[in-house]
């Protein structure tokens, strides 16, 4: 699987031929690709007006290209702060609930972002064909996916650790804007421009993973509760910046002041959370290592609202969290 | 019918082919593949609906729709067949008599002493004396021991002490189907009661002495309070609606310290439609998440849910909180009375979370107290208009406790399930007809088994791991906050979708916890036999011959062996083979059929492919199939794959 942002195709329709050989020596002899576009093929066709664009079929031969839009920036942000709305709002009887929720179309975001990566897992090991996934600037709905594909693929990236490292790998170093994306959350009125959940988008969707596969994960929704806090606001560096330059050596002069050198001046999240006594915390009583491929259901009825985070603060999940004590208990009397 | 294609709902592309056999009694599609010959069994009388469609090139489309939520499309190559098979499919689904419906014909070899033992099970009155009646407040009363005073109430009925038969049989005539104010729940605490009755014939402006003199009485049994309340659990609208009929509401003028109140909600013909709405949003193909939320909030089902459970809480608040009795009913008494009854027993009282206690409230509250059974889901052919799914939402009520509460409960999702499955089945006789009194006539007892035996029999099932006596949450009573918690109330698809196995969660959590439970339960046995043997050694230089035979009793008991040392060595592979749990592939037998399984046992016990099945549906591993590596047997993560490729790559 590849990830990359969109070819600058334009409008005058430039090749490249180092990216064309590139792409064409990733295939093997008689393999063909996948190219996963998170755009509409509408968007994907008009970004060439700006300059971006779409890989052409004639220029790339072996690559077929499959289009599943997904939500992004500003729509995004602002599915998240009507949910979040809708979830504070005491008012709304149960007749109104549902389309209320459906209104925010946030589930449909989870929905959408399951399914494209289930595809894209279904490409690598159903059709053993190599995937490549772009957005546009693919910095967020290219790592989603390529993440949440290998959740899917990988057994390693459900343990505690391989999941640190997936984190790692596909959305810190590889360049997700966390301080631009996570800067103010849902009850800021700033509305920033640069603001989108697409992490609470991926962490979401990897709660639906650990509900429908109650065993197959290593760890359990505390852990993503936290990573969620971590992202927008934390006494670690981790998350900081929004890319490894930035965080390496910070921003030129005359632009908005950022930390650099991260890595001297601040603690890991992650050292903090390996540590014994805090890792066995996140760990879920009921883990036991899968081999397999995981393949959800993305039938409505199968997604449901992450109601730990969501109502987190509105709500009490003493009855739930007395459920995993018990659970705890049983496996552990074991 | 040969060469019939069974097709899968979510997968339009996977079709079994198969033959098709009518019986008597069921339905049963079984498949050419002959490795598994899977039968996909189902009883006439789960029949809801028949639908033939149009003719296409690949033969002609049959889709039965059933009273379980199971849907099977059926492809039949031949117009004719078809045909025939659809005829006979309506009229093996709309039996005329009693003598038709499976419960008389089922046989599960049992003799005449263990049936009769399987109805004693549950035992009213010995409930009743448990919530510590009779006592100085409430007696039992004989006015209808011949169910003269009303037919659709039972022989033995609860009243307050001052209520004696003057009253009872005035305030009867008072009230709609005479079903006169009777005791559903008394709590020995604080002397408040739940008493359900049917709505007054009060009209606009009639009275009646006896009535008042009932109500009355009522609120002296609870001397903690000076009034009781009236919950009539009909919308406002309609209430009023049935004065001009006659009936009516208590005139709060009238009766001397009542409370009265509205609860709202809606009646059969709405329920009947909004379930109708949201099983259609169940068949809809691959929907968006859009379409589905609308179609579920437009078909209220979840609403009327909350409906019902605001009612079960708005009493049991009012019986534990304030300590006030509550008269509830509806119309007639029997159909939300029940539900809204129900509700608030189990919030009130942790014996009805038990799995025992949970039989008794439903023979209790739905079966003695005349809910119409036969009318409502459709034992014999009948008026449409009757039909309703009032034990559903009640069922449902429960299900959404246990996800709010998931430690309260004994029983776990699959017993819910199950009773529902045959309330409609009709394989047992607690289920039929509309009264206590119809059943005595057709001499249910004498003639068919039933339910609770079997699933008493069967309860490692149904039990939840996580229920313990002592635990917090089964002390007392239960308090479901009232808001916010629209959010709470979910889209039940355990029950809904049942059938459709790539929907739900392929590893049963609640089976593993159990089989974890058992093995811990069976090593600290195993610990102690060992302990005492060693014990038991240690003092063998005191008395040699005397020890060992004492040993050998002692694990003869347990049914271990001296020389058997396999328990010691296998928790390792036990534990893994555990966590490698088989789970529900589309293409196994899953613990849903064991009530399928029932009929199969009962006519086929013999077919080694039904054996196969049982072990895995009643949750007994069998340790050989599976390999310590776990890798290789766990085919369904991998084999939801098909009916996932469609969705994905459309």
């Amino acid at each position: 699987m590849l990830r990359s942002s969109q070819p600058l195709t334009g409008p005058n329709r430039k090749r490249c031929r180092e990216d064309e050989t590139l792409l064409g020596t990733v295939l093997d002899e008689g393999e063909r690709g996948f190219i996963i576009d998170t755009r509409s093929a509408q968007a994907a066709k008009q970004s060439r007006m700006t300059g971006g664009g779409t890989e052409p079929k004639s220029s790339y031969p072996r690559w077929r290209r499959l289009h599943r839009p997904l939500e992004r920036g500003r729509p995004l942000q602002e599915s998240f702060i009507k949910l979040v709305e809708a979830c504070n709002d005491t008012s709304i009887n149960m007749d109104r609930w549902l389309s209320r929720l459906e209104s925010c179309r946030w589930l449909s975001h989870v929905k959408g972002a399951l399914s494209t990566a289930c595809l894209a897992a279904q490409c690598m090991d159903r059709e053993e064909a190599s995937v490549l996934v772009h957005g546009a600037e693919g910095t967020d709905t290219t790592l989603l996916v390529t993440a949440l594909a290998q959740v899917i693929l990988d057994p390693s990236c459900r343990t505690l650790a391989g999941f640190q490292g997936l984190l790692e790998r596909e959305w810190i170093e590889a360049g997700h804007p966390f301080h631009l994306r996570c800067a103010r959350s849902a009850y800021s009125h700033a509305r920033l421009k640069q603001e989108a959940p697409l992490f609470l988008l991926f962490l979401d969707c990897v709660w639906q993973l650990s509900r429908q596969f109650p065993f197959s994960l290593e760890f359990d929704e505390r852990l993503l509760l936290t990573l969620f806090d971590n992202a927008y606001a934390s006494a670690y560096g981790t998350f900081l910046c929004n890319n490894e330059k930035e965080r390496r050596v910070g921003r030129e002069v005359g632009t908005p002041r950022c930390l650099c050198k991260v890595k001297e001046s601040t603690h890991s999240l992650w050292a903090w959370l390996n540590q014994p006594g805090e890792r066995k915390k996140y760990l879920n009583p009921l883990y036991s290592h899968n081999a397999l491929v995981i393949w959800p259901s993305v039938e409505p009825q199968s997604i449901q609202l992450w109601q730990g985070l969501f109502f987190r603060w509105i709500r009490s999940s003493q009855y739930l969290d007395e459920a995993w004590a018990e659970i705890q208990q049983l496996v552990e009397g074991n | 019918v040969e060469n019939v294609r069974l097709l899968d709902r979510l997968s339009s592309r996977k079709a079994a082919l198969g033959t098709l056999y009518l019986t008597a009694t069921h339905v049963i599609f079984v498949e050419n593949v002959s490795e598994t010959r899977k039968e996909t069994w189902v009883l006439h009388s789960q029949i809801s609906s028949v639908e033939k469609q149009a003719t296409t090139a690949t033969g002609c489309p049959l889709l039965i729709r059933c009273k379980n939520f199971q849907v099977i499309q059926l492809v039949i190559p031949q117009e004719r067949d078809c045909h025939d098979v659809y005829i006979s499919l309506i009229r093996l689904a709309r039996p005329v008599k009693y003598e038709e419906l499976y419960c008389f014909s089922f046989n599960p070899k049992l003799d005449k002493e263990e049936r009769e033992q399987g109805w004693k099970l549950v035992d009213l009155n010995e409930e009743y004396n448990r919530m510590g009646i009779p006592n100085n407040y409430w007696q039992i009363s004989d006015v209808n021991r011949d169910y003269g005073v009303c037919d659709s109430y039972p022989t033995e009925v609860y009243v307050p002490k001052s209520a004696n038969a003057h009253i009872i049989v005035g305030s009867s005539k008072f009230r709609s189907r005479r079903r006169f104010p009777a005791l559903s729940y008394y709590c020995k605490d604080n002397n408040a009661s739940i008493c359900r009755s049917s709505q007054p014939l009060s009209g606009f402006s009639a009275r009646c002495l006896e009535d008042e003199q009932m109500l009355q009485a009522i609120r002296k049994a609870n001397p903690g309070s000076d009034f009781i309340y009236v919950v009539d659990t009909r919308p406002k609208l309609n209430a009023m609606a049935n004065r001009a009929a006659g009936k009516g509401y208590e005139n709060e003028d009238n009766y001397s310290n009542i409370k009265f109140q509205f609860i709202g909600i809606e009646n059969i013909h709405v329920m009947r439609n909004s379930l109708q709405k949201m099983l259609e949003v169940c068949e809809l193909k691959s929907p968006s998440m859009s379409d589905f939320l609308w179609g579920l909030e437009n078909s209220g089902w979840l609403k009327h849910i909350k409906a019902v459970m605001d009612a079960g809480i708005f009493i049991a608040k009012a019986v534990a909180e304030e300590g006030v009795s509550v008269l509830v009913h509806c119309s007639d008494g029997w159909d939300r009375t029940a539900q809204v009854c129900s509700v608030a027993s189990l919030l009130l009282d942790p014996y009805y979370r038990t799995m025992k206690g949970f039989m008794v409230l439903i023979e209790k509250d739905w079966v003695s107290f005349g809910h119409k059974f036969n009318h409502r889901y459709g034992n014999l052919d009948g008026d449409p208009k009757e039909i309703s799914p009032v034990i559903d939402q009640f069922i449902e009520c429960v299900w959404q406790l246990m996800e709010q509460f998931p430690c309260a409960f004994e029983f776990n999702e699959r017993f819910l399930i199950h009773i529902q499955h045959h309330i409609y089945s009709c394989q047992f006789g607690n289920f039929l007809c509309n009264s206590q009194k119809e059943r005595r006539e057709l001499k249910i007892q004498e003639r068919t088994y039933s339910l609770w035996a079997h699933l008493w029999k069967n309860r490692a099932d149904y039990l939840n791991p996580l229920y313990r006596p002592d635990h917090s949450q089964t002390q007392g009573t239960l308090r479901p906050q009232m808001a916010p918690c629209n959010f709470l109330y979910k889209f039940w698809s355990g029950m809904y979708n049942r059938f459709e196995k790539g929907l739900h969660p392929r590893q049963s959590v609640t089976d593993y916890l159990m089989a974890v439970k058992e093995e811990t339960q069976q090593l600290e046995e195993e610990l102690e036999v060992l302990g005492e043997r060693l014990a038991n050694l240690q003092k063998s230089q005191l008395n040699d011959n005397k020890v060992k035979s004492k040993q050998q009793d002692r694990s003869k008991q347990l049914g271990l062996s001296n020389s058997n040392n396999s328990l010691a060595n296998t928790p390792q592979e036990y534990s893994s083979d555990l966590k490698s749990f088989p789970s529900r592939s589309p293409s196994q037998g899953d613990e849903e059929d064991s009530a399928l399984i029932l009929t199969q046992d009962n006519l086929k016990s013999s077919d080694p492919d039904l054996s196969a099945n049982s072990d895995q549906e009643s949750g007994v591993e069998d340790l050989s199939c599976r390999s310590p590596s776990g890798g290789s047997c766990l085919p369904s993560e991998d084999s939801g794959k098909d009916s996932d490729e469609a969705v994905f790559l459309a």
